[in-house]
């Protein structure tokens, strides 16, 4: 029973459930926006995975911090599950929002401030995913991948001032339909916004838990190697 | 505090010491930089509008990528002669370790910009010798150096460390960077302190975050 159905996570569930509702939402339901068109539809993927790949930012930088801290090896599994999970979540945003920003904009990418800030804590989080990757594993490569975690956490107000700072300088250009009079969707928009973002906090809780969960387990294989690799030895 | 300064000066001293003797470091940056410079100047046509509108990022993305090959040897060279383990048994705390070697690549890489910076004045034709110039590089100079430290620490032990420190150094330092390329870009259009200033605070709150934060943490790099 358990080895069937081992997949089928409550949160999974609720995930899936969740996320069944949001796509009803998002396609049948809500009325398509005067402006902008079908394309506006993106905005309920995209801010929900901008919101997603926010957490991770958070988690990593909170358990980083806590296993500089408490020295505790569940934080730094925490933290690279949290930061695999959220780089995954950062790519999908960045990707919806050029998506959105090419026919409502009329460029892909523009120097405006949030973008900015998004492009360059994406690029500390995949250097950070890197260095793990290239470093070989104990308690140096944990200890030193939470000082990214930290540093990119210190970083990322000075970045997002900065990056505001120099869109005031060089106005970003807007020339799309999002130039125009502002949206009439108002109270719709919002609880089908509220919904997706709930669905996608459930599936972003559920792929952290899951990602964590194979962590511990290739930290057990290690362990378990390491034992039996002691035991040959004594016996031989 | 005496105690203190005197031992980041010995530290500093002793890699200025190497410096002078095999000139490895001064010598890769500013070469470096001024074949990024020299290579602009014929990827980019020049007339006067131009060189103002792109000469600072040039400069300074040409600093900062240079600054990458010269912070990999800082600690590279101590890795080589077995000489962190002596570091790290000397009775000193770990953060003057990090501002001693702060201090020499802090040198290194402003030595190195007194051969960059009148070859971009020559090269892109513009009037940089002022004294807002001398205050926009001492400032950037601090904050590489101190992130340029601190990761060229980390990875000094990973493999591929070249890969890994550029990938590492630039992402943080480009809030540093958009204030020194903003100052230089104010600078070269002739306006003066007024229009920088917003920029240089962000300096140096960079500068002093990132000192600060490095020197407090770098015991957690050095340990075992």
């Amino acid at each position: 029973m358990n080895k069937v159905l081992g997949f089928l996570d409550p949160l999974l569930i609720v995930s899936a459930a969740l996320m069944g509702v949001a796509l009803y939402l998002i396609f049948m339901w809500v009325p398509t926006e005067t402006n902008q068109g079908a394309v506006q539809r993106i905005l309920y993927f995209h801010v929900p995975v901008a919101w997603g790949s926010m957490m991770g930012i958070f988690v990593v930088s909170g358990s980083s911090f806590l296993y500089l801290w408490k020295k505790d090896e569940k934080w730094d599994r925490l933290a690279v599950a949290s930061a695999e999970v959220g780089v995954v979540f950062g790519a999908m945003m960045l990707l919806s929002g050029m998506i959105w920003a090419r026919p409502v904009w009329a460029v892909w990418w523009t120097g405006e401030a949030k973008l900015t800030t998004a492009l360059i804590l994406f690029f500390i989080y995949v250097a950070y995913l890197m260095f793990r990757a290239y470093f070989p594993p104990g308690a140096q490569r944990q200890r030193l991948a939470a000082i990214i975690g930290v540093i990119g956490a210190i970083d990322s107000p000075i970045i997002y001032f900065a990056a505001n700072l120099w869109s005031q300088a060089h106005p970003p250009l807007v020339t799309g339909p999002a130039a125009d009079a502002d949206s009439a969707l108002g109270s719709d928009l919002g609880a089908v916004l509220l919904m997706s973002t709930l669905a996608f906090t459930f599936l972003f809780i559920y792929m952290l838990q899951t990602r964590y969960k194979i962590r511990k387990s290739e930290d057990d294989i290690v362990e378990l190697k390491r034992a039996s690799n002691a035991v040959e030895a004594s016996q031989a | 505090m005496k105690d203190s300064l005197a031992v980041i000066w010995a530290i500093g001293r002793k890699d200025l010491l190497l410096e002078i003797r095999n000139k490895d470091v001064v010598v890769a940056v500013a070469g470096f930089a001024l074949l990024v410079l020299s290579i602009f100047t014929f990827a980019v046509d020049l007339n006067q509008a131009n060189a103002k509108l792109v000469g600072p990022g040039v400069l300074w993305a040409g600093i900062a990528f240079a600054g990458v090959t010269g912070l990999n040897r800082a600690f590279a060279l101590e890795v080589e002669g077995n000489t962190l383990e002596a570091l790290m048994l000397a009775p000193i705390s770990r953060d003057l370790i990090y501002l001693g070697k702060a201090l020499g690549n802090f040198l290194f890489i402003w030595v190195a910009q007194l051969i960059v910076i009148p070859a971009f004045a020559v090269l892109f034709n513009l009037i940089v010798f002022r004294w807002e110039m001398l205050v926009i590089c001492l400032l950037a100079t601090l904050g590489l150096s101190a992130v340029g430290t601190l990761f060229a620490a980390m990875s000094v032990r990973v493999r591929a460390r070249e890969v890994m420190l550029p990938l590492l150094f630039l992402p943080v330092v480009t809030p540093l960077l958009m204030a020194a390329v903003e100052s230089t870009g104010h600078l070269v259009h002739g306006r003066s302190w007024g229009d920088m200033a917003q920029w240089l605070q962000l300096a140096v709150a960079f500068d002093v975050a990132f000192l600060v934060v490095s020197a407090f943490i770098f015991q957690h790099i050095l340990e075992d």
